[in-house]
């Protein structure tokens, strides 16, 4: 693999690049159409891009695919953010009466940002991302995903690595499309255990009886527990990190712990002692006393923006957007590999640009559909661009992003066929 | 197209079938001649009792005995319907029930009329009409509230034994009010989640698929929900019809003033710009802010950086006790710059949130500072955040820190730890405000951080323009409602009066500064 560096001054000239032979124009139009089940559903959704200088344009919108193909490689922009489908074309937005301008619906979203977890994590802050903390986000995805579709019975998800130090989740059911704010607000409190700011010590709470959802999540938190925080976390070590650990229990247990942590200083045994105190504790009081999962669950349960998922017309980072600052592209993410997904093994821009100009080997697809095409200019040229992913380390992601298609395809297939049964035609 | 029998019979059958059931949904119109004296009046009343329903919201836990005592003695002060066992003979004196239940119905349609004209007020109207109605609903005995289920079409399937016993422990596990007796003996139905926002978000029911599981007993959540909806759709389409209405020449004054007292006295009047010089805010905070705001300008300080809850909160606070749109540049500006950001990344990205915030960016709101109402209860803080209410949002333990840091006495503390621990927030914050200017009795009800700052200045010799400040924003915040204040007094009672008395009555009532 290429290991050249990314240096965001290079974006003006990698960029171009990228919007003309890389972008996956065909597969974004067809997720956007949505299988054209609905009117104007694309052509109604607005788009947001941030160009050089820092300039941002909101209320983009286009006709087509090709539109949207030129309109992109004319401007070139740093970022792309993808908002709500509206009432009319969001470009002609100011033509519109006051007050009938609507977001109507969108995807339904999840942020889950590294920072919210600077409280709990002592290998990395702020932007800083490493293999250790990374974990976390495997935990949130692994939680959020089975919760949405055991709890929720959403079935189109599309997991997105930010291109930082966090990932979204897109929704994409016709249901979760049209959820008022209130319903996605709904959605995201029931999905939230860790509440309170610097202010607040202890912000997960629990109290009798345990809901389902929040013992199948515990259920997958223990799964990592041990590796994440006892282990690379190391917070039972470290004097500080025990204090903050300690500081979440009772009095009384705390205070036993503090002793028996004397004699004891492996982080796997002083855990095992904690349990013990929980069980004890729990048999001996009247009511409920839940702080060994208290604590796991604040050290490892999603963190995530209530904001970012209530509102229909919030705009969030588009997959294939690139990261301005660390140059990565914010590729989907396929679950069956996600304990060996490596966000430092994503793809640069300046990665796949310098991949383009040299073949990679096995990469390609022999089409036998090639041999039958017909030879004309404008043909080969399609076909050379939509191939050329293929021989860069984006291909995977995009297959990936196919797949995905195709399952979806599947409901829409049953739409339009409902569609035309209801209009009467055979 | 569903056609709901039972309404149209309403429509054609006499009064008395109309008003047959305690609890309206209030579908239909009244379609009958009312006297404009009557029509004034009903408002009004009604307009206190939501009122009513605002302060003891946040006053009292909903569901305790002094919230529904002062609901019932109020409703029946004003001649509403106080009694879901109210029946029709003719009473002693005051109103029948069915006469109640009339005014109910008609005082119901005509504040619609006043509250569907902004977001803010739709939104305040339909959150009391709910708790109004949850209130009543509860009231009801088991076979009225079956009643009202079938009469507004609620058809949700019920689960087979099969699955009960399939379900048993998750349906227990998933709410404090299920047990093992209810599951077997009671029908659980099967709800689209999307029907039973509150008990999803708030994860007291079980969610499987799409679906939550409801014992019959629960069901109020969902014909809340159910009238929420409506409500929040026919406030859409009468203010569609609204221009008509205006037109006609008696009810336009009325109209507006039921709406406009709910704009009141928010602050965003800027009475004192430019006032304030910026030296002067490090000491302002600890003298006259209220916690919330010094624990934000503290944060600030240190940090030389608030997110954008804190950023709004603060910003429109300050904006409140007079800075002027280039003194908070300023401000802001010279505090980011110690910290992270650069002062051409201030400008380009934090800049327009301040010249936002003054009404100069975007769709040129005005914003207006919060009141406590909106602190407290909306955007609560996370990680990272200093922004909330610090006797709503902060560990007990770390607020009681921080007072003694703030060097507010002991039984001082323990006072307002008290308060706390009630949810009596503002009072809490009004103790505070006592001890830290060591007098015995505030003499106001706070539901306003700028009105904390007022009051503060006032208290320590600010003059009389801020006296006159304070005594307006007091009459004026005892009327104000929307995405404001909740005054915690009572309104006081009317006698009969004849209109013009009502209408003169009616402009005091709701005068704003």
């Amino acid at each position: 693999m290429s290991s050249q560096s990314y240096d965001a001054a290079c974006l003006p000239d990698l960029l171009p690049l990228y919007y003309r032979r890389l972008f996956p124009f065909s597969q974004y139009y067809r997720w956007l159409n949505y299988g054209g089940v609905q009117k104007n559903y694309f052509q109604n959704r607005e788009f947001s891009f941030t160009l050089k200088d820092d300039i941002y344009v909101r209320y983009q919108s286009f006709s087509t695919q090709t539109e949207l193909e030129k309109e992109m490689q004319k401007m070139n922009p740093y970022k792309i953010d993808i908002g709500a489908i509206y009432s009319h074309r969001p470009s002609q937005h100011n033509t519109v009466k006051s007050g009938t301008f609507q977001a109507l619906e969108k995807e339904l979203v999840f942020d889950i940002d590294m920072t919210d977890y600077d409280d709990v994590r002592s290998c990395c802050s702020a932007a800083d991302i490493c293999c250790k903390c990374w974990t976390l986000m495997t935990v949130a995805i692994r939680i959020l995903d089975r919760a949405l579709r055991g709890d929720f019975g959403f079935q189109q998800l599309l997991w997105v690595y930010s291109g930082r130090r966090g990932v979204h989740c897109w929704v994409c059911d016709e249901g979760a499309r049209k959820l008022p704010s209130a319903a996605r607000s709904a959605v995201a409190e029931y999905l939230s255990l860790v509440k309170g700011g610097d202010e607040t010590l202890k912000k997960v709470v629990l109290t009798d009886p345990i809901h389902p959802f929040i013992r199948e999540s515990l259920v997958l938190v223990e799964q990592y527990f041990p590796r994440y925080a006892l282990l690379e976390q190391d917070i039972l070590g470290r004097k500080e990190s025990v204090d903050k650990v300690l500081s979440l229990m009772p009095e009384d247990v705390r205070k036993q712990l503090q002793q028996d942590f004397q004699n004891e200083k492996k982080p796997e045994t002083r855990w095992k002692l904690v349990k013990d105190q929980a069980v004890r504790k729990q048999a001996t009081s009247k009511k409920g006393h839940h702080f060994e999962k208290e604590i796991m669950l604040q050290y490892c349960y999603p963190r995530l923006d209530v904001n970012v998922s209530k509102g229909v017309n919030h705009l969030l980072k588009s997959p294939f957007s690139v990261h301005p600052k660390t140059g990565r592209i914010s590729v989907p993410m396929d679950l069956n590999e996600l304990e060996t997904f490596d966000p430092f093994a994503v793809p640069t821009i300046s990665q796949i640009c310098e991949e383009l100009d040299r073949p990679r080997s096995g990469e390609e697809d022999g089409k036998s559909e090639d041999a039958k095409e017909k030879e004309n200019e404008k043909e080969a040229a399609e076909r050379r661009k939509i191939r050329d992913y293929k021989r860069t380390s984006l291909g995977k992601y995009v297959k990936y992003f196919d797949q995905f298609l195709d399952e979806m395809a599947q409901s829409w297939k049953g739409e339009l066929l409902k569609k035309s049964d209801l209009q009467k035609d055979f | 197209m569903e056609f709901s029998s039972r309404r149209r019979r309403f429509l054609t059958n006499p009064q008395t079938e109309l008003y047959g059931h305690p609890l309206q949904f209030y579908g239909q119109p009244p379609l009958e001649n009312i006297a404009l004296a009557e029509f004034e009046a009903f408002a009004v009343d009604r307009l206190k009792l939501l009122k009513t329903v605002e302060n003891v919201g946040v006053s009292y836990l909903k569901a305790s005995e002094q919230y529904s005592e002062k609901l019932r003695s109020e409703s029946k002060a004003l001649n509403f319907p106080h009694r879901p066992g109210g029946d029709d003979r003719k009473p002693q004196a005051g109103l029948s029930e069915n006469d109640k239940r009339r005014k109910d119905h008609i005082s119901h349609f005509i504040l619609r009329l006043a509250y569907c004209q902004t977001e803010d007020l739709r939104r305040w109207f339909i959150q009391q009409e709910v708790d109004l109605f949850r209130y009543r609903f509860n009231a009801l005995d088991s076979e009225q509230k079956l009643e009202v289920l079938h009469r507004n079409n609620l058809q949700y399937d019920t689960i087979n034994v099969e699955e009960k016993i399939v379900l048993k422990d998750e349906l227990v596990n998933s709410s404090y009010t299920v047990s093992g007796i209810t599951v077997e003996h009671q029908d659980f139905y099967k709800v689209p989640f999307q029907d039973a926002l509150d008990l999803v978000r708030a994860r007291k029911v079980y969610l499987k698929a799409g679906y939550v599981y409801i014992p019959h007993k629960d069901i109020v959540t969902i014909v809340l929900n159910d009238f929420r909806t409506r409500l929040s759709k026919s406030l859409a389409l009468t203010a569609r019809s609204l221009p008509a209405v205006h037109s006609d020449e008696r009810l336009q004054p009325l109209l507006n003033h039921l709406s406009h007292a709910y704009v009141g006295q928010d602050y965003s009047i800027q009475k004192n710009v430019g006032k304030i010089a910026l030296d002067q805010i490090d000491a302002l905070s600890g003298k006259s802010f209220p916690l919330c705001m010094r624990q934000l300008h503290q944060s600030l300080r240190e940090n030389h950086h608030l997110r954008h809850g804190g950023r709004m909160q603060y910003g429109l606070f300050l904006k409140g006790i007079g800075l002027s749109l280039e003194q908070a540049l300023q401000f802001w500006r010279s505090e980011f710059i110690r910290g992270k950001v650069d002062a051409d990344k201030f400008d380009k990205a934090y800049a327009y949130s301040v010249r936002h915030m003054f009404g100069k960016e975007g769709k040129r709101t005005d914003y207006t500072p919060y009141s406590c109402m909106k602190v407290i209860l909306s955007n609560p803080p996370s990680q990272g955040d200093h922004h909330g209410c610090p006797f709503r949002h902060s560990d007990p333990e770390l607020l009681k820190q921080k007072l003694q840091s703030y060097k507010v006495s002991a039984s001082g503390i323990g006072q307002i730890l008290e308060l706390v621990k009630g949810m009596h927030f503002q009072l809490a914050c009004q103790k505070y405000f006592e001890l830290t200017h060591n007098i015995e009795d505030a003499n106001f009800s706070l539901n306003h951080p700028n009105q904390y700052f007022i009051e503060s200045q006032k208290a320590s010799g600010g003059g009389r323009e801020m006296k006159r400040e304070a005594d307006t924003a007091q009459r004026s915040q005892e009327n104000s409602a929307t995405g404001g204040s909740a005054a915690p007094r009572e309104p006081e009672a009317d006698g009969p009066q004849g209109v013009g008395e009502m209408t003169e009555d009616l402009d005091s009532y709701f005068q704003d500064a």
